[in-house]
């Protein structure tokens, strides 16, 4: 089938990519975009891996094709933080070794930040819930959620210091 | 895993979506969210020639609460479902069982249309909308119909809808019943292993109404006359509970999959039914 010009928004930059319909998302960011940040974990929509935002919507970029996001605002977590200046989500993950091996790590991150932009203020049992579509091959859920809720606090003490 | 190559079709209306189905007849299938038909395309078991996507047609979309009547067009995700308050103030079992699907991510994307149409034993919502008595509005050259839920499911994969017709939108009555939505499901994220949608009313400390409607039990959802014909006029006290769970393993026919043997899955309805009927009393 013939190559489309699709266009999207990702990290806030305009982006034009040739692909063929069935091309999915998660391979067209990777291999087209060079974002290997969101990584392909099962490939099978369980293992929240490829979580990327879409239009303020955490996605698993392995069950959706290139051209269903023409016209679409994708954050990845390339889009969250960078070496230099992480995103206080990185930083507690850091902090927390909420990293272990790594793999599952940007998808946790990226599925992370839309849960506090849903509820910056989560109980423990609604950020295991919250994250129940990413899983760690590592099981360091414990290191993760503690990642996610001292997050949450330091991004609240930053907003209330803020007014 | 790369899916055979296929034509994307993106319409910006019902009638362009109809056009293509036309056109194309069963080489064509509509895509909502994608989270059932995408996996099947990537392992090669769903060959699509050409894929319809339906996320630009504004007329699929939103929840509308007129009076007593609950609309729901067909592209509404799980998520929208979930944190609709008039929805759940009109009809909060949807909530309830909606949380209950799959995960985040896939709540996201994941549409009502998509799981009530798509005809898998394993999803959800369309055991629930038996119980609602909700109705299908199905719109294809030849004009709009309406199917009763009760009447759409016909086996595994095969409803009451033809090839060239689409879902649009899903109708059913608000309701104050009690109700409950039990899943025994392996983790977070599974279908389930067995699961029971539940609504009853009450007059004065009699069942006044009950409807009982049974998930991944058989090829199709399967609602429970005899079930709901065991509460009506008992005080739902522990005997007549235990006659509508005996009555609705009577009408489930599992079979046996990796979730388990028919004697567990037997086992495990009959706990769940008992669950969702208890509850649903509770709140009546």
């Amino acid at each position: 089938m013939t190559k489309q010009m699709i266009t999207m928004t990702v990290n806030g930059e305009k982006k034009e990519v040739l692909a063929e319909p069935r091309e999915l998302l998660i391979y067209v960011l990777r291999e087209k975009m060079g974002m290997t940040g969101p990584h392909v974990g099962c490939e099978t929509s369980h293992c929240g891996a490829c979580t990327v935002e879409i239009d303020g919507k955490s996605v698993k970029s392995c069950t959706m094709f290139a051209a269903q996001a023409q016209g679409a605002e994708i954050t990845t977590i390339e889009g969250l933080g960078s070496p230099d200046s992480l995103h206080v989500l990185q930083e507690s993950f850091k902090e927390h070794h909420g990293l272990q091996c790594g793999y599952c790590t940007p998808g946790m991150i990226t599925r992370a930040h839309r849960l506090l932009q849903a509820n910056p203020n989560p109980t423990e049992e609604e950020v295991r819930f919250g994250i129940a579509g990413n899983i760690c091959r590592c099981t360091g859920y414990q290191n993760i959620v503690k990642s996610i809720l001292s997050a949450a606090a330091e991004l609240n003490a930053a907003k209330e210091a803020a007014q | 895993m790369i899916p055979a190559a296929f034509e994307y079709h993106r319409p910006s209306d019902i009638a362009g979506a109809l056009s293509v189905l036309a056109e194309h007849g069963d080489e064509a299938r509509v895509l909502a969210g994608g989270h059932s038909l995408i996996p099947m395309m990537k392992l090669r078991m769903a060959d699509v020639p050409h894929l319809i996507d339906l996320q630009d047609i504004a007329d699929l979309k939103g929840i509308t609460i007129d009076g007593d009547t609950v609309t729901l067009g067909a592209m509404t995700t799980q998520h929208e479902l979930i944190a609709d308050e008039a929805l759940f103030a009109a009809c909060p079992i949807i909530r309830e069982a909606a949380l209950q699907i799959a995960d985040p991510q896939v709540r996201y994307m994941g549409t009502i249309g998509g799981n009530v149409a798509n005809g898998d034993p394993g999803n959800d919502m369309p055991g629930l909308m038996q119980c609602l008595d909700a109705r299908f509005t199905l719109v294809g050259a030849d004009g709009t119909r309406s199917v009763a839920a009760r009447d759409f499911y016909e086996s595994a994969y095969m409803t009451e809808r033809d090839d060239e017709e689409i879902l649009t939108q899903i109708t059913f009555s608000a309701t104050g019943a009690g109700y409950a939505y039990e899943k025994q499901k392996r983790k977070i994220g599974d279908y389930a292993t067995a699961a029971c949608a539940a609504l009853i009313t009450k007059d004065g400390d009699k069942v006044a109404t009950a409807a009982i409607a049974m998930t991944n039990l058989s090829d199709i959802p399967v609602l429970s006359e005899a079930a709901a014909a065991a509460l009506v006029g008992t005080s739902c006290d522990a005997d007549a509970v235990k006659a509508a769970v005996a009555a609705a393993l009577e009408d489930i026919d599992p079979t046996e999959d990796n979730r388990g043997p028919v004697a567990f899955k037997m086992h495990v309805a009959g706990i769940i039914i008992s669950r969702a009927i208890t509850r649903a009393w509770s709140g009546a």
